[in-house]
């Protein structure tokens, strides 16, 4: 565990731990839903990655805002994300974030600076860039993260947000989650050098940590965040990670056997969460007990989620029909 | 209200600067905006600044894409495309994303932006820079679209459109740009799903679109000399449609054009003709006829260009077969 640059209360780091905690429950409840038929849709599992959302989004404030993927629901729950009201979306109810217009890929609440999830492979990009531009031009300090995977890294709005963000000093974060897969082809025979070089060209700052490392991903996002608070523009920060599930659930009715058994044992024994449980009994910070007792509440917590979730009535028919358009008369900007 | 003769390019650019007056949350993005090319922001730049007025790189789907971010924490962005065809380039960010954020958030937010091009062909432009896209955004649910005709309705529907809290496309027929007519000095809004009467008569309607409203006025004014009156709708808006106006004539008249400064398939026409054959085929005469474009893209040289797109002709001949037609039962 690499040992941080910086002093973090113990507060903080257990609920830095609970949130991975948090998200692996949810994650791998969903996974037992999908199994049993009882997810409408498809689903893209967060199960190995949770250091990354975590280290990066407890470097936020609040209202600083981040634009999420298909791969999402780490960083919303990372962010401050209800379970109950994420799984009633997930499973399609009238409580759900978005009243079940939404689902698994879309899922966002502008209160909490979650201004988008995407469906579309670095969509996500130029509306994190377009967040920072806002922000900046209104005269605000908050700072903007767009995650993307590395196979968004491929994508042109990826470039050309780089070079809006550097000459515009945007007070963006680009926060690329290098799970090793595009989709279900290995990252290395699609993409050329390393994606943390990528912004160098750009004069913007690029690294690359381990992303399985929580407190690895805390730093450099830390100094990312201030950089990007400051007015010294954006930064890159490439987490290299690796996907326990498919690139979505129920992929094996398809895919094939793409990834060497050995490969998926030895990135399973770099487990973030108890990695960092480790470094939090072994300096101290709490004992092993009271970890587990985190780990009983967040089960929990995805239990009673789903309990919310099942309670809540799908959404009336009509709706279908509605939301698309904002009528003038309506209250106010929900500016947020 | 006082009013002068402007050209319809300067007329969108006032209400692009009455826009900016009233709300000082609105900004400008797109490529050379600050020198602007077509016009639509000429001269911006010197009243708001820079920081309002932005050149921005060629990265269409970036800049179209980010308007939406910014949109959401509470500026209102207005894009100048230049040429409608742009609009392919950008496309994810404009179909994906602006139109649905709203919708799959459940209604959580709304995205008060605008997207103006020049569109369709303005003479030997060829293929890439005549493009129409409206009918294909039509199509896309959550955009609004606009197309004014005349000078008065370009300034009115800019600010309509920077005021809506929904993404705005809105189109105007490069052949327009340079077209005169009386603007008011105020700052006034054409309310956006209202079309206008631009010309009253009994025996034909001819619903026509930008540049093509136009050609229908000349035409109606050639066949009053032969005493067929015609009555010209521009609908002004094409997503909502204003269909009671279309419909309310179309009950008078008994008989329809549609003419569209677009491909025939999938277009205004095509979409106005199944909406009356739908709604209002009780009143129909006639069959309903649809004048637009070949279905090829727009060619370069000038005799080809012709013999695609919609000439006066075309529009006269649509309305002396729904004048030929017989009568069924009527």
């Amino acid at each position: 565990m690499r040992k941080p640059a910086f002093r973090l209360q113990a507060a903080e780091l257990l609920e830095m731990h609970r949130r991975m905690v948090r998200i692996r429950r949810f994650e791998e409840k969903l996974a037992d839903l999908f199994k049993r038929g009882r997810l409408p849709g498809f689903v893209h599992l967060y199960i190995g990655e949770e250091a990354i959302a975590v280290g990066i989004c407890s470097a936020l404030r609040p209202d600083d805002r981040i634009t999420s993927t298909h791969r999402g629901h780490g960083h919303l729950i990372a962010k401050g994300a209800d379970l109950g009201r994420m799984m009633a979306e997930l499973l399609g109810r009238a409580d759900g974030y978005c009243r079940g217009k939404g689902g698994s890929m879309h899922i966002v609440d502008f209160s909490l600076g979650i201004i988008g999830t995407n469906g579309i492979v670095g969509g996500g990009i130029p509306i994190g860039a377009g967040a920072a531009f806002g922000d900046q031009q209104l005269g605000r300090d908050n700072v903007t993260v767009t995650f993307f995977g590395d196979g968004a890294a491929n994508q042109g709005v990826f470039f050309e947000a780089m070079n809006l963000a550097a000459i515009w000093r945007l007070p963006l974060v680009f926060a690329c989650e290098n799970n090793q897969y595009t989709e279900w082809t290995p990252t290395t025979r699609l993409t050329a050098g390393r994606i943390a070089d990528r912004s160098g060209p750009f004069g913007i700052p690029g690294v690359q940590v381990d992303g399985n490392d929580v407190l690895a991903v805390r730093e450099a996002a830390d100094q990312a965040v201030a950089r990007a608070r400051s007015g010294e523009g954006p930064s890159l920060i490439e987490c290299v990670t690796y996907r326990w599930h498919g690139h979505n659930e129920g992929e094996e009715a398809f895919s094939g056997e793409y990834r060497p058994r050995e490969e998926q044992e030895h990135w399973r024994s770099l487990d973030p969460i108890p990695r960092f449980a480790e470094h939090l009994v072994a300096r101290g910070y709490c004992a092993r007990d009271e970890l587990d007792q985190l780990d009983a509440e967040e089960t929990d917590r995805a239990r009673r989620a789903l309990e919310f979730a099942e309670r809540s009535p799908f959404p009336d028919p009509s709706e279908a029909l509605s939301d698309v358009f904002a009528s003038s008369s309506s209250v106010g900007r929900k500016d947020a | 209200m006082a009013e002068r003769t402007q050209f319809f390019v300067r007329a969108m650019a006032e209400g692009l600067a009455a826009a900016m007056r009233e709300d000082p949350t609105v900004v400008v993005l797109g490529e050379d905006v600050e020198r602007s090319i077509v016009g639509g922001t000429r001269g911006l730049v010197e009243e708001f600044g820079p920081g309002r007025i932005r050149n921005t790189p060629i990265s269409e789907a970036t800049f179209v894409g980010a308007c939406i971010g910014a949109a959401a924490v509470g500026l209102r962005p207005v894009v100048d495309l230049m040429v409608g065809s742009f609009f392919y380039v950008a496309m994810d960010q404009v179909a994906n994303q602006a139109a649905k954020l709203r919708y799959m958030s459940g209604g959580q937010i709304e995205l008060p932006i605008v997207y103006f091009t020049m569109s369709g062909p303005s003479g030997g432009s060829a293929a890439q820079h005549s493009e129409s896209p409206h009918p294909m955004l039509m199509n896309v649910a959550g955009l609004k679209v606009v197309m004014p005709s005349t000078p008065h309705d370009a300034k009115g529907l800019m600010l309509a459109a920077v005021r809506d809290p929904n993404p705005v496309i809105y189109f105007h027929d490069a052949v327009l740009s340079a077209v005169k007519g009386p603007v008011p000095d105020d700052a006034y809004a054409v309310p956006i799903g209202k079309a206008d009467t631009k010309r009253a008569g009994n025996d034909v309607t001819v619903v026509a679109v930008g540049a093509l409203v136009h050609k229908a006025l000349a035409v109606a004014e050639s066949l009053a000399a032969e005493g067929i009156s015609v009555e010209v709708i521009d609908p002004r808006t094409l997503v909502p449609l204003d269909k009671d106006t279309i419909l309310a004539s179309v009950e008078r008249t008994g008989r329809l054009v549609v003419c569209d400064n677009a491909r025939l398939t999938c277009g205004v026409a095509s979409e106005v003709v199944a909406m009356v054959a739908e709604s209002g085929f009780q009143g129909l005469r006639a069959a309903p006829q649809r004048v637009a474009w070949e279905n090829v893209p727009v060619p370069f040289s000038p005799p080809l260009e012709e013999s695609a797109l919609v000439s006066e002709d075309q529009i006269c001949r649509a309305v002396k077969t729904t004048l030929q037609t017989a009568a069924t039962g009527a």
